[in-house]
């Protein structure tokens, strides 16, 4: 190998530290226009009135449109299409867009929003999981089968009585892990253009360019075929950027109905209304062990306040189930999941969707089973671990786990056995695993066609173009790209160009999402990769005069393996081939193979490869002002094959950077359905001063189906960042804060209910609430 | 109004209501300076005026006005990267790139004034700037790496 496992600088570096990079605000069209969109101040209202005649004669004003203008019912997963591009007759969230200007200039498309008038008669609002399952004579839906549950799954694996029966100790515990938003710096923004033929291109900041596509073709009621979008550099998304928004179909109407480009750019407090982050979750969490520690029996409810619409939400429920059993040996699983609707921004994926929460409960709930059973916490960790090549107890398929490793490495790089339990007093350490999938093994619609899909060709001039469906958001995906085809080609890196995210150009890859794209675009490009190697080796070999099974590809030229004198250039070869094929370039695509189990939700969870991490965490906590400081985070993370160790390294210090703002700054909540902090001043984004130095390893297990071994790493080192920060603040401080963030006055409280010996207050609904279901 | 931009003189018809940002990307087109709230709090709009980094969001143009002003696109010279964007690119320290300009203007003028900063001081250098991708290991990584050189390039051309 000699790109694959190298740190090539990412290939789009250049065009990002001079500024050359165009994001989609960037792009200027000639005569282009500019919207805006007028948003809801109510969190639940009747649209009785929208009169947009005033705005409409403010001059400069090219258009306005409402929700009867585009009145399709869309929604990112198929069974929950339950939003419109602009509300028609209700809006559910403070911020749902409810008009949107078209105008000569931003200015005068801002000045029109404040002519257009609505009237809005407020109905009560829902601001929480306890308000809407107590209220569910105040719908937020029509259509939902019982009050305000959106969704509820209920799976069983295993006779809980009897797990629960035989277990030594059995511990009930109740989080709540609070919401919280990605906030990418830079904010949704794009451009439409139409031609008089009705044909649309719509360059948007999205993960998912497929998904737009079908979306906005569906509530545009035009063809796919007439349609295109282009995805240009994103600047960041962590899952807030995966479905269409309001500013992508009216760009496109506008586009449309006056035949010139359209832009629109959010404002930061927009990118906080378009939210679709982090569900608030509470869980009850009942585990059973032996008096060894071995698992019984876990029962898992979780409750999901899920804000006005579905979004993913279909997804998330079942995910804060599904992969709490990939990281132990758990022989006996309940899961009960509800998902509510609120009057509040809709939730929807943010890194680690919906595993976060369930596995900041399990941790944290483990890390007391540990002590309560005098098992040291990291040990205890490596005794329950999941063997490779298993089958968990609800049917997931697992592979390669470098779990226990994982173990090792943060255990000997924080000194944890001579450390923990050694500190002096307001310092302590505290460990947490996890896993996540590489890549969902569904799509969002279901469908036998591949998943991701790559085209390579080669120019008669030596240069190769490599053309795929994936969107990079700074994860590096285009580099993966590069970097799978000049190892196969044996070129270097800068004789490729990677065309991606275009809808015309490039064959499907369903998006970046679920860390699925370094697995199967990585996949796919290799295969389409090989077999235009296949062709050159024919080539080469009638050249060299040696059979083509025998030549090797590197540094630019092919040549005999075991005699590299006799040698063509890559040039050469691709000539020759040309002449004897005809014009040079190959498909490859791949699908995951058939997982899972036969019941109904059996399609989450299932994926076809697990990274696993381990972090540790050091913190401070003031004993007089229980200020908390996390000073040192130690995160392994087994991603199989490190294709490129600084990216990979880049992406779990990014991980554990954002796991770190969920544990102690960072929530998303509102008042009487306000958003209390739309701004990146106030929503505690962490700075340079307050992340903390971070250690990240690799543990590196080759998976068999991963390109060249590898798996995922964009995700996964997340999720054990926030336990091991809360575990680490009762060893320093002797506070169990069992939600989130973990604040000083949260420490206080739990601190002073400690002294008084009280349990700690329950975060969950009231028992009466649980036992209706 | 005239404006002094990366070494070149431009004269621009413009709102006095509009800011330095806004002039720059949208008469000038130089988008390499970003926008992530056009309130002061993110940094991405950061470039220099007389060599010290200002929010180009939180100034009006016109106050701008008879200063040198830089920008990204006035880092490198002659298409030869400043040494902060090389170690940037072969570092890893731009992920999605779109806080990237405002670090590198903020990181530039601490190395041009301070040679050999401490952590600390990189720190309070880039306290003002908000990255979400990286979690700053790689960019600390790449300040640092960035100073090295550049004190190594003085020595050289010191001793030549």
């Amino acid at each position: 190998m000699r790109v694959i496992g190298t740190s090539i600088p990412k290939i789009d570096s250049y065009t990002k530290v001079t500024g050359a990079a165009r994001y989609a605000d960037d792009l200027k069209l000639p005569r282009m226009a500019f919207g805006r969109i007028l948003r809801s101040p109510h969190p639940h209202a009747i649209v009785k009135r929208v009169d947009t005649s005033r705005a409409r004669a403010h001059p400069g004003v090219l258009d306005v449109i409402t929700g009867t203008d585009l009145p399709h019912r869309y929604g990112i997963m198929p069974t929950t299409q339950d939003e419109t591009a602009f509300a028609i007759d209700r809006v559910r969230y403070v911020g749902e867009p409810v008009a949107a200007v078209c105008a000569v200039d931003e200015e005068t498309a801002e000045e029109a929003l404040d002519l257009i008038e609505v009237d809005y008669e407020p109905l009560p609002a829902i601001g929480s999981i306890e308000e809407a399952l107590a209220h569910p004579e105040n719908r937020i839906h029509d259509d939902t089968k019982r009050g305000n549950i959106m969704k509820e799954v209920h799976l069983n694996f295993g006779d809980l009585d009897e797990g629960f029966a035989e277990a030594d100790l059995v511990r009930e515990d109740t989080y709540f892990f609070e919401g919280t938003t990605h906030a990418p710096m830079e904010e949704h923004a794009c451009v439409a253009d139409a031609a008089a033929d009705g044909k649309v291109t719509l360059w948007t900041s999205t993960q998912t360019p497929h998904y737009v596509h079908r979306e906005v073709a569906k509530v545009l009621g035009i063809r796919l075929s007439r349609l295109r979008v282009i995805v240009p550099p994103v600047g960041g998304g962590f899952g807030g950027k995966c479905e269409p928004f309001a500013h992508d179909f009216a760009a496109c109407l506008f586009a449309l109905r006056h035949g010139r480009p359209v832009k629109f750019t959010l404002s930061r407090e927009e990118v906080f209304y378009c939210h679709r982050g982090r569900h608030p979750v509470k869980m009850i969490l009942k585990t059973g062990v032996k008096s060894d520690g071995a698992i019984t029996a876990v029962h898992l409810q979780t409750f999901l306040d899920g804000g006005g619409y579905a979004s993913y939400g279909l997804a998330t429920v079942y995910y804060t189930g599904a992969l709490l059993t990939v990281t132990y040996n758990i022989p006996r699983y309940k899961f009960d999941g509800m998902r509510l609707y609120t009057n509040k921004p809709p939730c929807g994926p943010k890194r680690g969707h919906g595993s976060t929460q369930p596995r900041y409960a399990f941790e944290c709930q483990l890390d007391k089973i540990a002590e309560q059973l005098g098992l040291d916490p990291a040990a205890y960790r490596k005794q329950l671990a999941i063997a490779p090549y298993s089958t968990t107890v609800n049917g997931l398929r697992v592979t390669t786990c470098g779990l226990k490793e994982c173990v090792d490495r943060v255990v000997e790089a924080s000194g944890w056995d001579e450390r923990h339990g050694q500190m002096p007093p307001g310092r302590g350490l505290g460990i947490a695993i996890s896993s996540y999938v590489t890549g969902a093994g569904k799509a969002i619609y279901w469908n036998d066609m591949p998943h991701s899909g790559v085209i390579v060709k080669i120019d008669r001039g030596g240069g190769v173009a490599v053309l795929c469906g994936s969107a990079d958001i700074g994860q590096g995906s285009d580099t993966m790209l590069a970097t799978v085809v000049a190892e196969e080609l044996g070129i270097d890196v800068l004789d490729i160009r990677v065309y991606a995210g275009d809808t015309d150009l490039t064959p499907v890859d369903l998006g970046s999402y679920s860390s699925r794209v370094t697995f199967m675009a990585g996949n796919a490009a290799r295969r389409a990769a090989l077999a235009l190697r296949a062709q050159l080796f024919e080539a080469a070999g009638a050249l060299l005069d040696a059979p083509a099974d025998q030549l090797a590809a590197a540094d630019g030229c092919i040549f005999v393996a075991n005699d590299p004198a006799r040698s063509i250039t890559f040039v050469e070869a691709a000539q020759k081939a040309e002449a004897e094929h005809g014009t040079l370039s190959a498909v490859g695509s791949y699908a995951p193979p058939k997982l899972g189990g036969e019941f109904k939700g059996a399609g989450v969870g299932i994926s076809p490869a697990y990274s696993y991490t381990a972090a540790v965490a050091e913190v401070t906590v003031d004993p007089e002002t229980h200020d908390l400081k996390v000073d040192r985070l130690w995160v392994a993370h087994d991603c199989g094959r490190a294709l490129n160790p600084t990216l990979v390294a880049g992406q779990i210090e990014g991980s554990a950077y954002m796991g770190f703002g969920e544990a102690v700054l960072e929530e998303q909540v509102f008042r009487k359905g306000l958003h209390k902090i739309p701004s990146l001043l106030e929503y505690k984004l962490p700075t340079i001063y307050d992340t903390p130095e971070i250690v990240a390893m690799h543990v590196e297990t080759h998976d068999p189906e991963g390109p060249y071994g590898a798996k995922e790493a964009g995700e996964g080192p997340l999720n054990p960042v926030i336990p091991a920060i809360a575990n680490a603040v009762y060893a320093a401080s002797g506070a169990r804060v069992d939600s989130t963030p973990i604040t000083p006055d949260k420490i206080q409280r739990a601190l002073k209910e400690r002294q008084r010996g009280a349990s700690p207050p329950r975060q969950a609904p009231s028992k009466e609430v649980v036992a209706t279901r | 109004m005239t404006f002094q931009v990366n070494g070149e003189e431009h004269r621009v018809a413009a709102s006095p209501t509009h800011t330095l940002l806004e002039v720059l990307r949208e008469e000038l087109d130089l988008t390499g300076t970003k926008h992530g709230c056009e309130l002061g709090h993110c940094g991405a709009c950061t470039v220099l005026l007389d060599g010290a980094p200002v929010l180009s969001c939180l100034l009006l143009a016109v106050e701008a006005q008879d200063a040198a002003i830089t920008t990204v696109e006035g880092l490198a010279h002659d298409n030869t990267l400043h040494p902060l964007q090389l170690a940037f690119a072969e570092r890893g320290a731009a992920q999605c790139g779109y806080c990237t300009p405002g670090f590198l203007i903020s990181g530039a003028a601490l190395l041009e004034r301070n040679p050999s900063p401490s952590r600390d001081e990189i720190k309070a250098a880039l306290a003002g700037n908000l990255c979400r991708c990286t979690g700053y290991t790689k960019i600390i990584e790449a300040m640092e790496l960035a100073a090295e050189r550049m004190r190594e390039a003085e020595r050289v051309s010191a001793g030549a």
